[in-house]
């Protein structure tokens, strides 16, 4: 089975993108199986399942989706093996800009936003910079020159990346996503995947509910605004 | 690769229906119009040809280039397209400064970019009033400086063999000006326009409607003819503009000065 982990910011257009490709999948005849991670609320199942593919939702509630993502994989990969698929594509809430869920043998797909500007790129982390493909989105809103001064930028963070323009609304440019997902390569050893980036450096007094802001109530790795880091605790 | 003409395959119209030209070919040296009320879908044709599209859009249109599927690098690749392109989208979304920003798109397309920021911007300057600096925020520029710069660096640095351009008179910059910049010798051009100045200058133009290709007219002998007078017309109206424009105040006597339909 192929594993696709799709990322990116909020409202870049993920579902669109992949409901279009996975139509493109679909006719040529594959099966795809879709897994949706979000926090709070979705109701992208139903436009998921509007394809009449499996669809599963997982709600990560007050914990980091992709922390929740993460560990969850294997009981996705077992879900959609039950489902007698031949693609698992995980779409993620994406929201730190810091996590990249992206596995070493998964595809990784980055979709973005153009009209949030070409500083974005460089402020994204890993999540753009470990992806396989970057998916372009909302180019038709833009000028030809800044689309093209947005890619460069892309290139910039992450040369061995393959880009996509892609329309969420019309598809245009799913059909070559779809080719890449067909030709990507399949996942078979799962217990001993690794993660492409490590996930945040985060243990601290914050993550177990101390809802208090003063220094004097936190414990853990604690980073100072000047860099400083420290550990406090026992 | 050397561009001698592209050839746009008919799809679909917005019911899905064929479009009513099945094939369009425009020929290096050809300024191409395109015209039909507004949603009409011109902008989706200029925007196919753009894309390079592969029947993957709503039109489900081909292109071709000297009778080819282009390689898929030409679709992708800036520094391998041979596409410029005026788009509607007068603003910059880009947090950078001018100079920054033309700087970055002449690395995207491959070039360098030695003295290319003056020269984009002086000719900018000659197409609208108030001049733009390097050092400006894209964001801060007026529509028609914007415009303007995008006119400018459409014609140094995307300088293309294929040129596309969106209605270009509603930019509120001097648009014979504009066209002439972009065209250049030995190009394809094609040219969205509402403007009858504008669309009896070209040698074709292709008619839409409810987002297909209806028909093909050629300008002909008298429509040429008209087309000059018009031109009179549009110059004596922009030059009632520019005197407004410069705090000057009009007279009848403007008005009978000129003869502008003998």
């Amino acid at each position: 089975m192929k594993m696709v982990i799709v990322a990116g910011t909020p409202g870049a257009g993920k579902t669109s993108v992949m409901i279009h490709t996975i139509k493109q999948l679909i006719n040529k005849g594959k099966k795809p199986a879709v897994v949706k991670v979000d926090c709070l609320y979705t109701d992208d199942d139903k436009r998921y399942g509007k394809l009449g593919i499996p669809t599963l939702i997982g709600l990560s509630k007050d914990m980091c989706p992709d922390h929740f993502a993460i560990y969850n994989i294997e009981e996705m990969a077992d879900w959609a093996k039950n489902q007698n698929v031949d693609t698992l594509i995980i779409e993620t809430a994406g929201l730190c800009h810091r996590c990249a869920p992206y596995t070493k043998n998964s595809l990784g797909i980055c979709v973005i936003d153009a009209t949030s500007g070409p500083n974005t790129p460089r402020k994204v982390g890993p999540f753009l910079t470990s992806a396989d493909i970057v998916a372009i989105t909302k180019g038709d809103i833009i000028s030809q020159a800044e689309r093209e001064v947005f890619r460069e930028r892309v290139l910039e963070m992450n040369p061995k990346c393959t880009i996509h323009d892609v329309n969420g609304l019309s598809g245009q440019g799913c059909g070559e996503v779809s080719e890449e997902i067909i030709v990507a390569k399949e996942l078979s050893d799962l217990e001993n995947e690794e993660l492409r980036h490590s996930a945040p450096l985060c243990v601290c007094t914050l993550c177990v509910g101390e809802t208090k802001v003063a220094k004097k109530h936190h414990r853990g790795v604690l980073r100072r605004i000047d860099g400083f880091t420290k550990y406090i605790g026992e | 690769m050397d561009i001698k003409e592209i050839k746009i395959i008919g799809g679909v119209n917005k019911c899905g229906e064929s479009e009513n030209v099945k094939e369009l070919i425009v020929k290096r040296g050809e300024i191409f119009g395109v015209v039909g009320p507004t949603g009409s879908g011109k902008s989706n044709l200029i925007s196919d040809i753009e894309q390079l599209s592969q029947g993957d859009t709503p039109s489900k249109r081909k292109i071709l280039i000297n009778g080819e599927i282009p390689e898929t690098e030409m679709r992708r690749n800036p520094r391998k397209r041979r596409i410029a392109q005026l788009s509607q989208n007068m603003n910059f979304l880009a947090d950078m400064t001018v100079e920054e920003f033309l700087i970055m798109h002449a690395k995207s397309r491959g070039i360098t970019s030695e003295g290319i920021v003056e020269k984009v911007i002086d000719l900018a300057n000659n197409l609208t009033g108030e001049p733009i600096k390097k050092d400006y925020n894209l964001t801060i520029l007026s529509g028609g400086q914007s415009r303007s710069l995008m006119v400018a660096d459409v014609a140094v640095i995307s300088d293309s063999p294929i040129v596309l351009i969106d209605e270009i008179e509603n930019a509120g910059i001097k648009k014979h000006e504009a066209l002439e910049l972009l065209s250049g010798y030995g190009k394809i051009v094609m040219v969205i326009t509402h403007d009858p100045v504008l669309a009896l200058m070209t040698t074709r133009r292709v008619v839409m409607k409810n987002g297909g290709m209806m028909e093909i007219i050629e300008t002909t002998d008298e429509e040429k003819e008209v087309s000059k007078k018009l031109s009179n017309i549009d110059s004596w109206m922009l030059s009632m503009r520019e005197k407004v424009r410069h705090g000057q105040k009009l007279s009848l006597n403007d008005i009978k000065a000129q003869k502008v339909l003998e």
